[in-house]
């Protein structure tokens, strides 16, 4: 009997010790999924080419009060002429119900790659701008932002 | 009608870029909000804006819902001659809005 019991003892506990593990690890699965979400967004926007950090400024507030209208602006490093210019710029969350914010159509005649627009975010999140030069190639850059109240949610005044 | 806000400058010197700021009044939806009765409201927001420079297209953008209501968009473009911008908005339940601001190129 006495081994049964301590069988049954450290199969509890095991199991015990495995519902915690779990129960530490299930927001990071969420979290992680959402990463994946966001990754497979921006790599459907990079149309295959390999997505680089810097040449782009993603300036936002890293403290925001009220979610439902925060302003942003995205530029970019390039000369703008013919032959070297931005022809697209796109706007990524990590945990807004949608992965997409906004993209961009640029020319040589935009003459300057920089956008202002105002943008909801539901909670605290990463948000990333992605840049897609004329050669094809693709620059990023990612920003953490804290979210005090959070659009979605709560109604808008 | 929608109200719309548009800045942009009366007159440029040819190759000079222009910055060209657009709000207009639109509550953008956002399709997963709930409404009064605990149903998700449908979505209802602008999800194409073009500025046309003499018919010719310089600036377009894809919106969604994360954008924030009453969207503002600002942007630039190089002053090559004298005419016409074209803001085009278009978005659910058949909105579609279009306003024209003459530029004058010295």
């Amino acid at each position: 009997m006495t081994p049964t019991t301590t069988n049954t003892r450290r199969q509890l506990l095991r199991a015990g010790a495995g519902l915690g593990a779990w129960l530490l690890v299930s927001p990071a699965i969420a979290n992680s999924t959402s990463g994946d979400e966001l990754a497979a967004a921006i790599r459907s926007f990079a149309a295959g080419a390999p997505v680089r950090s810097g040449r782009v400024l993603l300036d936002i507030a890293p403290i925001v009060d009220n979610g439902n209208t925060v302003p942003l602006t995205v530029s970019v490093e390039s000369p703008m002429t013919a032959g070297d210019h931005v022809t697209a710029i796109a706007i990524f969350n990590e945990r807004n119900p949608q992965r997409e914010v906004a993209k961009y159509t640029l020319s040589a005649r935009s003459g300057r790659a920089r956008i202002d627009t105002r943008i909801r975010l539901a909670t605290t999140q990463q948000l990333v701008a992605v840049a897609r030069m004329s050669d094809g190639s693709c620059w990023s850059h990612t920003v953490n932002v804290n979210v005090s109240i959070a659009a979605c949610l709560e109604e808008v005044v | 009608m929608a109200r719309t806000l548009i800045k942009s400058p009366a007159s440029a010197k040819r190759g000079d870029v222009i910055e060209i700021h657009t709000t207009i009044g639109h509550e953008m939806e956002t399709g997963f909000r709930p409404g009064d009765d605990g149903k998700t409201l449908p979505r209802d927001i602008i999800s194409h804006f073009s500025c046309h420079y003499n018919d010719e297209l310089v600036f377009e953008a894809e919106l969604f819902s994360a954008i924030a209501a009453n969207p503002y968009i600002a942007f630039h473009t190089v002053a090559t001659v004298s005419g016409t911008l074209r803001f085009t908005w278009i978005g659910d339940k058949g909105f579609k809005h279009t306003e024209s601001v003459a530029l004058q190129v010295t």
